[in-house]
Order: C-alpha cells, then sequence, then structure tokens
C-alpha cells in the first residue's frame, strides 16, 4: 500500500483530516513531525493547513524552516509528490518550492465557506479529475491572496500551472483568480481551498476533494 | 556586540490592505493630511562582531522579509 506523509508542525490543525483523505482513498498515512530529519520511506507528501508557529513572522515563514522541510524539498526537487493545502501552500511558497507568495485578503476578512474550483492542469496530484472539471470544497483562511510578478504569472498560465482556479472572483483578491499552482514537473501543488475537507458527504459539501489523493495513489502505483 | 534594525515594508505594487485600514482610522480622529500608510515589521538584532553585513543581509533577505512580497533595509545603529 502507498504511504503518504502527512506531516505535523506545532500549531497545524488540518493533519487529522489530511491523514483520512489518505485513507479515504486507499492509502497508508504516515505521520511525519516538524522536528525529524527524514521521510520515513514514504511515496509523497502532504502539508497541511493550520497555524504553523502560530503563523509568526510571515505564515509558513518558520515551518518553511524546519527540519523536516529538508528532506521535503530536496524530495520535491528530485520528482516526488508534494501537496500543500492553505498553510501547507504558503510553507512550500516560503520553501520555494513553488513560486510566488500568499498575503492577507484584500478585504481583511478572514474567508470561510465553500467555493468552487476549476481544474485546469493535469498534474500528480489531479490526473482522476477531468480537464476543465468544477469541483466544491471549503475554503478558510486570512491570508490566502495569491500574488506573485506579472513575469511569473505569465509563465504559470503559458506552462500550464494554474492547476486550480476560483470559478468566481477570489473571494480573497488572488490574482489572476489562481487558487492553486504546481511545480513545472506537476508534482508538486499548492492551493489554498481544503480538498480535505471534502470527501465525505457526512462531514463536509461533498466528495470533490478525495480526487486530489486518489489521483496521487494511482501515479505512484503506476510509477511502482 | 553591536545592535542592528531592520525594517521591512510591503513592497510598493503589494496591496498593503492593513495599511489602508490604519490611514482610513486615522481619518476618524479628526487628523487630516495623511495621505497614506504602509504597515511594515521592525526588527531589532543584537549581534557579535562575528557577523558580517554580507550575514545581515542573508539573515534579512532570507528569513526576515520575502524577497517576493517586501523590500528591507539594514541598518547597524552602534
Amino acid at each position: 500500500m502507498s504511504r503518504i506523509g502527512v506531516i505535523t508542525f506545532p500549531g497545524t490543525l488540518d493533519d487529522v483530516d489530511a491523514a483520512r483523505a489518505v485513507r479515504y482513498a486507499g492509502g497508508e498515512p504516515v505521520g511525519l513531525w516538524h522536528d525529524d530529519a527524514d521521510l520515513r520511506g514514504v511515496d509523497a507528501v502532504v502539508v497541511p493547513g493550520g497555524f504553523s508557529y502560530g503563523d509568526y513572522l510571515r505564515a509558513g515563514a518558520i515551518a518553511a524552516r524546519s527540519p523536516v522541510m529538508g528532506p521535503v524539498v530536496e524530495a520535491g526537487r528530485a520528482g516526488m509528490p508534494v501537496l500543500g493545502i492553505c498553510n501547507g501552500f504558503q510553507i512550500l511558497c516560503e520553501a520555494g518550492l513553488l513560486p510566488g507568495a500568499l498575503v492577507r485578503n484584500h478585504g481583511l476578512r478572514f474567508v470561510c465557506r465553500e467555493v468552487g474550483l476549476r481544474v485546469e492542469a493535469d498534474t500528480a496530484w489531479t490526473s482522476s479529475f477531468a480537464a476543465g472539471q468544477d469541483i466544491r470544497v471549503p475554503l478558510k483562511s486570512g491570508e490566502g491572496r495569491y500574488v506573485a510578478d506579472e513575469a511569473t504569472l505569465d509563465a504559470l498560465e503559458g506552462e500550464g500551472r494554474v492547476v486550480f482556479r476560483y470559478t468566481e472572483p477570489a473571494p480573497n483578491g488572488a490574482l489572476r483568480d489562481i487558487a492553486g499552482i504546481s511545480s513545472a514537473d506537476g508534482r508538486v501543488v499548492g492551493l489554498m481551498p481544503h480538498p480535505e475537507h471534502a470527501i465525505d458527504a457526512l462531514t463536509g459539501p461533498g466528495t470533490d476533494g478525495l480526487g486530489l489523493f486518489t489521483s496521487v495513489l494511482s501515479r505512484i502505483t503506476a510509477a511502482a | 556586540m553591536a545592535r542592528v534594525i531592520v525594517d521591512v515594508l510591503p513592497k510598493a505594487e503589494i496591496l498593503d490592505p492593513q495599511g489602508q485600514a490604519v490611514a482610513r482610522a486615522m481619518g476618524r480622529l479628526g487628523v487630516d493630511g495623511v495621505a497614506d500608510v504602509r504597515q511594515g515589521k521592525h526588527f531589532e538584532l543584537e549581534v557579535d562582531d562575528t557577523v558580517d553585513d554580507a550575514a545581515l543581509e542573508r539573515i534579512a533577505g532570507s528569513l526576515l522579509a520575502n524577497p517576493v512580497i517586501e523590500e528591507w533595509v539594514v541598518r547597524r545603529v552602534q
């Protein structure tokens, strides 16, 4: 069974739901701790949401420089699938695995509601979706406004690395309504909304989010 | 030992909604004439003599500030 690492930093909130999503998709979640020096032989890593290190300095800034992120960055650059959700997306940007940054929402309000996303790219984490499929998942963040310079935004669009786009004007003011992006090889993906909260109709808006986790498991199996 | 100040501000082209909210609140104090406010961070570091300017620049540019969204100034004050 494929083993998916789920990192817990001090202040992480959504590691339990991320591990549950891995289990629902048929994988084995493996807990990783911020102070770990290695990745315990996992096949992929999820960097979950929350408020790591209390959002001190900048959201994700301290976590990006914690011990476990050294091997995550190394593995991510070498092609291991890595998914950053919400604070995890902020951490991947701060760590330099993904370009750009997440800043305070334009209206200064914390946004907590369901959003529609269009899946625009075929990546290690989205191969289960049809091209252009619309999905619904929760968004809950105060610093979710994606920004990057124009050249970076043009490159992301041109290379097909805008993975998720809000289907309405971005509720946080994200440039070009970008909700999630990928690395050049499509194996590292970060997004602000929470697919791990949308895997069971009993506890979320539906099951659309499960597709990210089934995608990576089928990718790992295919590569094995 | 030396004291070093690092000031960090959002880049001019980055929307600063916090600064804008502060500027609007100033108007409600009855103070006119404040055209703009940008909100940033101020760090005071106590460093020993082995920490040279290049090291300070590395600290500022790779940790205290995020070069994607922020600019910074490093000053030795004593």
